[in-house]
């Protein structure tokens, strides 16, 4: 379907389809879960369909872990760890690493198509973000694997036994990596479970894992709901549980673990502010404001989702957002064309759908651009508030959605004092031409990640992570190592 | 006849008695009265709370060399006052060894830190070479308001090496004093109060853990919790901490120094800001 488009000109422009070909991807129609790198049917004998958001086609069939499966994999990876990988010198641990990045780069191509089609985001992304970033994640942390002891002199760092891990659906390969590779690197052994409704890269990473010769136990990849999670949590054979995913579970499990020896990273929700002054680049703000809410559907724990803009500046920057979203294509998530893909699920488009509602009682004036959307799959126009206030619930509650809410302010002082009035923490925007005004600001935001006259960039020497309840610890970086250490 | 010291809390920079105006007797193992300790309300706790909420700016956005010179004063106060502790450890049950052991350890403790002030930072932060054209660090920053419950069974040493980290690293904090052996927390106020520390950098209550400690876990304004390994108590408080995901840092002994108690009490803020490249052009000289 050709896409029809005003450009500022006032011509139509006709974007032809540009569908990622799929005839290369290799997929089963069921898949069992991945222990002791051998791919094992779940006791349970339940399996749940995965489908791909953008046309409600089931695409395979993925096992349901219980108890017992969990329990399996965790005696796996214990076993893995005591026999093998805890024996294994830094050096050698960083091989297999290396060897599982290099292996992931070859295979890259596959990967971003299934992540768009399990997932929904655009191709654009996981071909130029998502699968290039979980790649390099591993290289990262490989060469970290014998070099613990530069990261951390004097302390002695040993690892803390077995992780397990359970990793969101908005992210799902990245997140993967973002788990394993650190814990690898620092000599543990994991037991990880994908989001249920985007398991698939995580278990073609698991035939990577398998191919690479990584031994058997030190990863092990259970599918499942939050049932399968639970079981995770509450092994008593596990030493470290990192969890990314909403503020509400990680509270949830943070009490589950409250009294054990089992240490938590946790890397939760937000609802970061992005702050735009007056003497701010606009053109490129805008850009800036598209990139923070708008990034794959929003569906990111670190969206701007609180625009602040500077009063004096505020019609101009709400035109040209306004302009600028009428340009944003929504649709299959494997055309190239496409900015804005497919909600996750119709769970998710319920929750978005009804903070729109929300938005619209509490007194917000709503606008979304007026692109066409598919009439199958589960989709959501980019939609902003403008006339928000600090109480709306719009301004308070993440929807992980392609929703801003717009307020303004006059002064510094006004609005990081509105940016810090949130239990989150976890980053923040800001965009000024004045260096001494940006270093004011990064200091005073409570935030994790301060993105300056940018958004939304990752990077896997960057750590990454939240203060108060957007969650503890770090991802990414020297200091990601730290949370897979035990420093004395 | 002897003048009695009256053992008062530590709230906001004075030295008020307990809201609640009760008290419980301290006793010798001859079972005499040492002193009467105010027996803290939760009241008291929300009051402290606000208290180091209100200093945080002030003390966090001092120098860090600042914070290190105002940490060597507490040491110098503490070294003039030595014969104060030493009496009251001996009069609380400790030998007179021992007592001297564990002042001098206390003054050599904020000597430590002190030195750490305006050099933790140096040592744990990091320049990111990221893959796009961004200048990125990380550096640390304070949590905020932490509560300290003081080691039971350390009257003196315990909290100076619980407290003084949280302060080094720019954090405020309220004590809860150990519950059987307070006298040194109460005196050591005094001499916080006398060391250039801003009143609400310090906020020391004494009376009984079980009443007041589950408070502050559960306050929302607090943003760390730390203690020593306090068994059942530590799991509830573990618990109660969960609600605004407070960072609850327990330590197997409760006497500890390095680097890492501070760090254990900073967040982790990664900046990232585009490099401006103009056609190119690349230096190779």
């Amino acid at each position: 379907m050709a896409k029809k488009k005003e450009s500022p000109q006032g011509t139509e422009w006709n974007y032809s389809p540009s569908p990622e070909s799929t005839t290369h991807v290799k997929l089963e129609k069921r898949y069992a879960l991945f222990i002791n790198n051998e791919w094992v049917a779940p006791s349970s004998k339940a399996y749940f369909p995965t489908l791909n958001p953008a046309n409600e086609t089931v695409i395979s069939e993925i096992a349901w872990a219980n108890d017992k499966d969990v329990d399996k994999a965790v005696r796996a990876a214990r076993k893995a760890y005591q026999e093998v990988w805890s024996k294994l010198s830094g050096a050698e641990r960083g091989k297999y690493l290396f060897r599982i990045a290099r292996m992931m780069q070859e295979k890259s191509r596959e990967l971003a198509v299934i992540e768009s089609m399990d997932c929904g985001k655009p191709i654009r992304e996981s071909r130029d973000i998502d699968i290039p970033l979980a790649c390099n994640h591993f290289f990262y942390y490989a060469g970290w694997a014998d070099k613990l002891e530069y990261a951390f002199p004097t302390k002695n760092p040993k690892p803390l036994g077995v992780a397990g891990q359970i990793i969101p659906w908005n992210f799902p390969l990245l997140m993967a990596a973002w788990k394993i590779a650190p814990a690898l690197a620092a000599g543990n052994t994991v037991v990880l479970k994908p989001a249920e409704t985007t398991s698939l890269t995580a278990l073609k990473l698991a035939e990577i894992i398998k191919e690479s010769g990584l031994p058997p136990g030190v990863v092990n990849i259970v599918t499942g709901h939050g049932d399968t999670g639970a079981a995770i949590v509450n092994h008593p054979d596990i030493d470290k549980i990192a969890f990314t995913g909403s503020t509400n579970v990680g509270k949830i499990i943070q009490r589950s673990v409250a009294g054990t020896h089992k240490k938590t990273t946790l890397e939760l929700g937000g609802k970061s502010a992005n702050i735009i002054f007056d003497d701010a680049p606009i053109d490129q703000a805008v850009e800036g404001i598209v990139n923070g809410i708008f990034f794959n559907q929003g569906h990111v724990c670190c969206a701007g989702s609180r625009l602040f803009v500077q009063e004096n500046v505020a019609e101009e920057v709400i035109r040209k957002l306004k302009h600028r979203m009428e340009s944003l294509y929504v649709g299959d998530p494997l055309d190239k064309n496409t900015d804005i893909g497919a909600i996750n699920s119709k769970e998710q488009l319920d929750t978005i759908n009804r903070y729109i509602k929300i938005g619209i009682e509490e007194g917000a004036e709503i606008h979304q651009s007026q692109c066409a959307i598919p009439s199958q799959g589960f989709f959501c126009r980019p939609t902003l508030f403008i006339g928000v206030s600090q109480s709306h619930t719009i301004a308070q509650e993440e929807i992980f959605g392609p929703v801003l809410s717009i307020q303004t302010f006059r002064t510094v002082d006004e609005v990081i004092q509105k940016a810090n009035n949130t239990p989150y923490g976890l980053a923040a925007g800001v965009w000024t031409d004045k260096g001494s005004r940006i270093f004011n600001l990064t200091t005073q935001l409570k935030a994790g990640v301060v993105w300056a006259n940018t958004y939304n960039k990752f990077d896997p020497v960057s750590p990454f992570g939240g203060y108060k309840e957007s969650g503890f610890g770090r991802e990414g970086g020297l200091h990601g190592l730290g949370a897979y250490l035990k420093l004395s | 006849m002897e003048i009695l010291k009256t053992y008062k809390i530590y709230i906001g920079g004075s030295f008020p008695r307990t809201e609640s105006g009760r008290y419980y007797p301290l006793k010798s193992s001859r079972g005499e009265t040492i002193a009467n300790l105010c027996l803290s309300s939760r009241k008291d706790v929300r009051n402290a709370v606000v208290a180091a909420r209100k200093a945080f700016g002030t003390w966090s956005e001092k120098t860090a060399f600042n914070r290190g010179q105002i940490l060597y004063r507490i040491a110098e106060i503490l070294e003039g006052r030595k014969g104060q502790f030493l009496e009251e450890l001996i009069k609380q049950g400790i030998g007179r060894k021992a007592a001297e052991k564990e002042v001098q350890a206390s003054i050599d403790c904020l000597v430590y830190y002190a030195g750490w002030a305006d050099k933790y930072v140096a040592v744990a932060s990091s320049v990111n070479p990221v893959s796009s054209n961004h200048f990125n660090f990380s550096t640390l920053e304070p949590m905020g308001v932490v509560g300290i419950i003081a080691p039971q069974e350390s009257s003196l040493l315990g909290l100076v090496s619980m407290l003084i980290p949280a302060l080094c690293g720019g954090n405020t904090a309220i004590v809860l004093a150990s519950e059987n052996l307070p006298l040194c927390a109460v005196t050591f106020a005094e001499v916080l109060h006398a060391s250039d520390v801003p009143g609400g950098v310090v906020n020391l209550l004494t009376g009984s853990i079980h009443e007041t400690a589950p408070v502050l876990a559960a306050h929302m304004d607090v943003n760390a919790l730390v203690s020593e390994d306090l068994g059942e108590l530590g799991k509830s408080l573990s618990v109660a901490c969960v609600d605004n995901l407070k960072r609850y840092i327990q330590y197997s002994s409760g006497i500890t120094q390095g680097l890492q108690e501070i760090i254990e009490l900073q967040e982790v803020k990664t900046t990232w800001h585009p490099i401006e490249k103009i056609g190119g052009a690349t230096s190779s000289y």
